[in-house]
């Protein structure tokens, strides 16, 4: 019984921790660097559901200055997420940005792939410096 | 308005006005974004010294975010921990600005200097707010700042491979982030306060919490991960083999060292040193993790032929020495913990100002390339030697000062197996800097002539002609960090001075 009242009874934390591991997962495994920055938004995405699930007060209402209301929930996890979603949105800007410029360098987006044309371009004589220049 | 009390701030608001202004500057003249750059950042580190002056008199100054109060409002605190490497990494942010124009102008596009300026200057502004604030949102969102800044900066270089390495350590760097704001997360749903200051009162009721040690282990996780320590270094090599030489430069002096304070400020000044100590196996964690990165950093760097490879796995070694100092915590280790903050600052500072001025003049990367270099460049390769012989941890530079006071604190400490380890590892750097210097003056003339040949063929208008040192403007700042190895080594009464109280500070018991 009490087993049943920790799943059912915060069930947002169970759902937070399936979602960062879904995410984390992604992140770590998947080969596409598209996918892994989709994990990587999921896994945010969790922490986010975290930080609303511990504003949430029992019997709160929204945090309206309302005369019929005894509890706020609080309102400050709410605001911290705004900050978070922010800085979220830019990661994800910045990676695509990179991925962009990777499928013009190396002419795809799959990991494995990358990883063997810069073992090809190690070969070559030391100090190989020059090859890239504009 | 009074400009002296609100000091505090404005070592921000500097530099983070300039960043937005920069790109439109840029626009009416290329040149004028350096100008701006080098004043916004020249201007946080005279504001930084007064800070400095200011605690070192008065004590812990504490700055209000819109008169709003502490743990209600934004804290900005400046005590003798933090004014000291406020002081470093503004001062090595200077340095390095002034370094760049030349090195900038010919590695990075001109159409997009200005924009790199923009950025590098919200690097700095990330670095110098990680150190200053008081609340520990705020860290986290100066530790985003300081990481997008740096993952753009690092996709500047070069080559493709640039991009790769700019790519994973977005992904680690994200999910050190995140770990961090999980660990913020947990303390505030226990503690409901989000004030560094406020939040050591009211944790220490609450150690036997698993929620606080969930916290405090996310927070190690995260924090380790952005300093590059041992086993989750494996980003930092990438980075700072192909980011822009300046970029190497300014992330080896700077960022990683910011990162060790950020972990010193949490173990210490959030958490208490009974709960480092007595609560959780964290310092024996820290320690055996320090010992491995001290040896393996150093192992590792003996394999590289890439220079900058090899100042990369050096430098994971060098932070393993900063963990050291911490985790032993008692006042001497802690005071050569910190002292080596600045000390390996000013080390690969100058260091990595070398590597790129080589790469500016000649393009050679690779350590078989620098046959005879000491006859060519020989004030570059000066400021070299000092730092390898500082590295080293030769008696009269910096990097034998720290050693010194880890060695005496792992003596007191009742830990002696630490100075073996701190031995073995001076050799070990001595091996893979002296195949450097060796190399340099007195490599043979025949290999010479095939690398400046080389170096012709593919930098066919060489700037200065091949031979002769780097321009002043490189050259300048580079000696001045080499001899402030010297300097001080032999006056290191200034900094241990600082450093000494800062110790007291995070271990006692306030």
């Amino acid at each position: 019984m009490e087993m049943i009242e920790l799943i059912l009874g915060k069930y947002n934390y169970w759902i937070y921790i399936a979602l960062m591991m879904i995410g984390f997962y992604a992140t770590i495994a998947k080969e596409n660097l598209i996918k892994k920055i989709i994990g990587l938004n999921i896994f945010q995405t969790a922490v986010f559901l975290f930080y609303i699930s511990i504003g949430k007060v029992d019997g709160g209402t929204a945090p309206i200055l309302w005369d019929k209301a005894v509890l706020y929930d609080n309102p400050l996890p709410h605001c911290l997420m705004l900050t978070g979603i922010v800085v979220s949105v830019s990661t994800t800007a910045v990676a695509l940005a990179l991925i962009i410029k990777i499928y013009k360098a190396y002419g795809t987006i799959e990991e494995d792939k990358i990883l063997e044309m810069g073992e090809e371009e190690k070969t070559p004589t030391p100090g190989s410096w020059p090859q890239g220049s504009r | 308005m009074n400009i002296v009390a609100n000091l505090p701030v404005l070592v921000i608001i500097i530099p983070l006005i300039s960043a937005l202004l920069i790109p439109p500057i840029g626009r009416l003249n290329r040149t004028f974004s350096w100008y701006v750059a080098i004043s916004a950042t020249f201007l946080s580190f005279l504001i930084s010294i007064s800070l400095l002056d200011t605690v070192m008199a008065n004590g812990r100054i504490s700055y209000r975010l819109g008169a709003w109060e502490p743990p209600w409002g934004i804290e900005y605190v400046v005590d003798y921990l933090n004014s000291f490497v406020l002081v470093v990494v503004s001062f090595i942010a200077f340095i390095m600005t002034v370094y760049s124009k030349k090195s900038v102008e010919k590695e990075i596009e001109r159409s997009k200097i200005p924009f790199f300026y923009s950025v590098y200057v919200l690097l700095v502004t990330g670095l110098l707010g990680m150190i200053i604030t008081g609340d520990i949102f705020n860290l986290y969102v100066f530790i985003e700042i300081s990481s997008l800044a740096g993952y753009t900066l690092v996709a500047m270089g070069k080559k493709r491979d640039a991009l790769i390495a700019s790519y994973n350590y977005l992904i680690l760097g994200t999910i050190a982030a995140t770990f961090i704001l999980l660990g913020i997360g947990y303390l505030y749903m226990v503690t409901g306060s989000l004030n560094m200051g406020d939040l050591r009162e009211r944790l220490p009721m609450l150690y036997h919490s698993k929620v606080v040690l969930t916290a405090f282990a996310f927070f190690t996780v995260g924090l380790s991960l952005k300093l590059a320590l041992f086993p989750l270094h494996i980003w930092l090599p990438n980075v700072y083999t192909h980011a822009p030489s300046v970029v190497s430069a300014v992330m080896a002096a700077t960022s990683t060292k910011v990162g060790a304070y950020v972990l010193l400020r949490i173990l210490f000044s959030v958490f208490t040193v009974e709960f480092d100590l007595h609560s959780v196996p964290i310092t024996k964690i820290l320690l055996l993790l320090s010992v491995l990165a001290i040896i393996a950093g150093s192992v590792l760097a003996i394999a590289q032929t890439n220079i900058k490879r090899m100042l990369a796995y050096s430098s994971v070694g060098q932070i393993g020495y900063i963990v050291l100092g911490a985790a032993l915590a008692n006042q001497l280790a802690m005071t050569g913990s910190l002292l080596h903050i600045l000390n390996h600052a000013l080390m690969i500072g100058a260091l990595f100002m070398v590597v790129g001025a080589i790469a500016y003049k000649t393009g050679i990367e690779e350590i078989s390339g620098l046959k005879g270099m000491g006859k060519k460049m020989p004030l570059t390769m000066a400021a070299f030697t000092v730092g390898s012989l500082s590295m080293i941890g030769i008696p009269l530079t910096v990097g034998f000062v720290s050693k010194w006071y880890l060695a005496l604190g792992a003596l007191e400490a009742g830990m002696w197996y630490f100075i073996p380890v701190i031995l073995v590892s001076s050799l070990l750097t001595a091996i893979y800097f002296w195949r450097i210097i060796e190399s340099i003056y007195f490599g043979s003339a025949e290999s010479e002539t095939g690398h400046a040949d080389y170096a012709l063929v593919h930098n066919p208008h060489p700037v200065f002609g091949n031979r002769g040192d780097a321009p002043l403007g490189m050259l300048i700042p580079t000696l001045l960090l080499a001899s402030l190895c010297i300097v001080f080594g032999i006056a290191a009464f200034i900094p241990v001075s600082v450093a000494t109280q800062a110790a007291v500070m995070l271990l006692g018991a306030n």
